[in-house]
């Protein structure tokens, strides 16, 4: 071991990196209302109490329809824009690329605001629909970049010859290429459900009265006497994201094998 | 459609129009109508929609906003800086000293915090850094403080480490792409012309890994720039930033139009900033190379950024009392865009991809 003092700081740096999702499962099942050390035994009560607040139910049951929708949504768009980015050359693809991947890296509260105040100028209320719509345009980018993954290691020459045997533009895609990329559309579907579970900015800017769990949670946060409530679940949120990434990631190196390219580690 | 265009360009086109409609529609329009709102006032619970500047005198002549938006700057670059200078060994490591079969996984287990709940992680940070938390107890328990610090919740500082612990895959994989497209022969061939490891570092692999560098500066700053959450809920009084005073407007104040005019001052300093920095360093790189790097080079840099940072620093603090708040703001922007602007068309790109 030459480098010694390097690995060494990149133990250190994902203990860092790892610090607060690692206490948060222990406070959530220490038994005191105070969160800090030294703890005072393990409990399942505060999990048990996420059962009986209806208002989180209704949160969860918001946050749901808001995943499940911009997932589909943000992975059929991202699905035509990969598609057109990995296929064709059409003239200002750079810049047409670069503004729909250009969420990615705006602050979003400028998206949050510029949206909520079209919204309010519209008179339109803001509602579960408006957060999916706002959802959807921050997680394309991230459907785009996995499925561009996808088609880019797929071999033209499969779908000229399913069209030079009689078939048809349309039907080659569906039926030679669609086949092929599935594992990175169920990649792309399981990231965007991730993204738009936690996102909690523009869901908060555009929420109203149907809050999702994040915003949920925000509120919760006021109070010092739910914190251990906070902390489970917050608990259960973190564990359903790292369960759906894992299997998200698994899903994403198949689609990998089945192009024969190596693997990279990572969605981004 | 046109003519002119072929059949590939025309399927394209069509192919990706979805997406392109759908973020036209959210994005484009709502940026535009957010300049808009920038333009009118707000006079009570209507919207007056004649066109004035008087929000934007406001918002750069306020000294409560022109302090906001210097330390939500200040903060951003903090927390760029400290993002990249931890991040960088790590990338290094990876991309040097893991072997390649594990470089996946080590890379999967970077990223694996970043996608769980953004809420959460930074309410963890208000838990971990608190007085009575983990790192007080176990400083105090081992007895390298007598007392907990109270400078590390509630302040700028935390906004800091929450921010750079939030960003940091951001900076860590564009660092880790560019180190792993460096060609290891020119490694060896620097060995066996004599260079040290440390100078084969600083003169081949530093270099050769800038642009990475540059792309995780700009991930970086700009989102962290117009954080909300950060400061809300480890950032006390005193660490609040300009994010917080839009929401205070919209939604405090229902003065919309400030807020909006808020927010386009925020990506128009945000844009200036970060073309500031980017063309003076081309133009720092340019004057090192001339007295050919090394020591001298390294001084010439210094002097030439102590001067451009001097100048503007001294107009930001003594400027408004010798020209007016608007005036040396007009002179700020003269002196950064028309530096940014002359360096832009005499120099040409260096080899740090800038």
């Amino acid at each position: 071991m030459r480098f010694r003092p390097l690995g060494v700081f990149a133990v250190f740096y994902l203990a860092f990196l790892y610090a607060p999702i690692l206490l948060l499962p222990i406070f959530a099942f220490n038994d005191g209302t105070v969160i800090a050390f030294p703890l005072r035994g393990f409990t399942f009560g505060w999990f048990a109490q996420l059962g009986e607040i209806p208002a989180l139910h209704s949160a969860t049951l918001n946050s749901l329809i808001i995943a499940s929708s911009t997932a589909v949504l943000s992975t059929c768009l991202g699905l035509f824009a990969a598609r057109a980015a990995t296929r064709y050359r059409f003239p200002l693809k750079g810049g047409i690329m670069g503004f729909i991947m250009l969420p990615l890296v705006l602050p979003e509260v400028i998206v949050a605001i510029s949206l909520l105040v079209v919204l309010m100028q519209l008179g339109l209320n803001t509602s579960v629909f408006t957060i999916i719509l706002g959802h959807t345009l921050l997680c394309m980018p991230f459907a785009i970049a996995i499925l561009q993954g996808s088609f880019s290691g797929l071999d033209q020459s499969l779908e000229e010859a399913a069209m030079d045997l009689g078939e048809t533009r349309s039907g080659a895609f569906r039926l030679v290429i669609l086949p092929l990329v599935v594992p990175g559309i169920i990649a792309s579907l399981l990231i965007c459900f991730i993204i738009s579970l936690d996102e909690f900015i523009i869901a908060f800017f555009l929420s109203g009265n149907e809050p999702t769990l994040p915003v949920y949670l925000w509120g919760l946060m006021r109070f010092p006497a739910q914190l251990p409530v906070v902390m489970a679940l917050g608990t259960v949120l973190v564990g359903l994201s790292i369960v759906l990434l894992l299997v998200a990631n698994w899903f994403r190196k198949r689609g990998l094998r089945k192009a024969g390219q190596e693997d990279t580690g990572g969605f981004l | 459609m046109a003519q002119g265009l072929s059949r590939d360009a025309r399927l394209g086109l069509i192919t990706v129009s979805p997406a392109l409609v759908f973020a036209v529609l959210l994005l484009a329009v709502p940026l535009f109508t957010i300049v808009l709102f920038s333009f009118w006032t707000q006079n009570f619970l209507e919207i007056d929609r004649t066109f004035t500047l008087a929000n934007y005198a406001e918002a750069l002549t306020d000294p409560l906003y022109r302090a906001l938006m210097m330390r939500s700057l200040r903060i951003a670059a903090s927390v760029t800086a400290v993002t990249v200078v931890l991040a960088f060994p790590i990338a290094y490591y990876i991309s040097f000293h893991v072997r390649p079969e594990k470089k996946a996984l080590w890379l999967f287990l970077i990223t694996i915090p970043f996608w769980t709940s953004y809420l959460i992680r930074i309410f963890l940070w208000r838990v971990i850094l608190a007085y009575d938390g983990p790192v007080n107890g176990t400083l105090v328990e081992l007895g390298i403080i007598d007392e907990p610090l109270s400078f590390i919740l509630y302040n700028a500082n935390s906004v800091i480490i929450t921010l750079a612990h939030a960003f940091a895959p951001f900076a860590i994989l564009p660092i880790f792409v560019s180190l792993e497209k460096i060609d290891r022969s020119f490694l060896e061939a620097a060995k066996d012309l004599g260079e040290g490891t440390a100078m084969t570092f600083l003169r081949v692999t530093l270099p050769l890994a800038m642009p990475g560098v540059l792309a995780a500066v700009l991930i970086v700053f700009i989102p962290t720039v117009g954080d909300y959450v950060t400061p809300r809920l480890v950032g006390g009084s005193g660490g609040t930033m300009i994010a917080n005073m839009i929401y205070v407007q919209i939604f405090d104040l229902s003065n919309r139009p400030m807020g909006a005019t808020l927010a386009v001052v925020a990506m128009a300093t945000v844009t200036i900033t970060l073309a500031w920095a980017i063309l003076h360093v081309r133009f720092w790189v340019y004057l090192s190379d001339r007295v050919g790097g090394g020591l001298p080079g390294l001084a010439l840099v210094g002097v030439a950024a102590a001067i451009d940072i001097g100048v503007l620093w001294w107009l930001w603090h003594y400027g408004p009392a010798l020209f007016g708040s608007a005036g040396s703001l007009g002179i700020m922007a003269a002196i950064m865009g028309g530096g940014a602007i002359l360096i832009a068309l005499l120099l040409p790109k260096g080899r740090w991809g800038i």
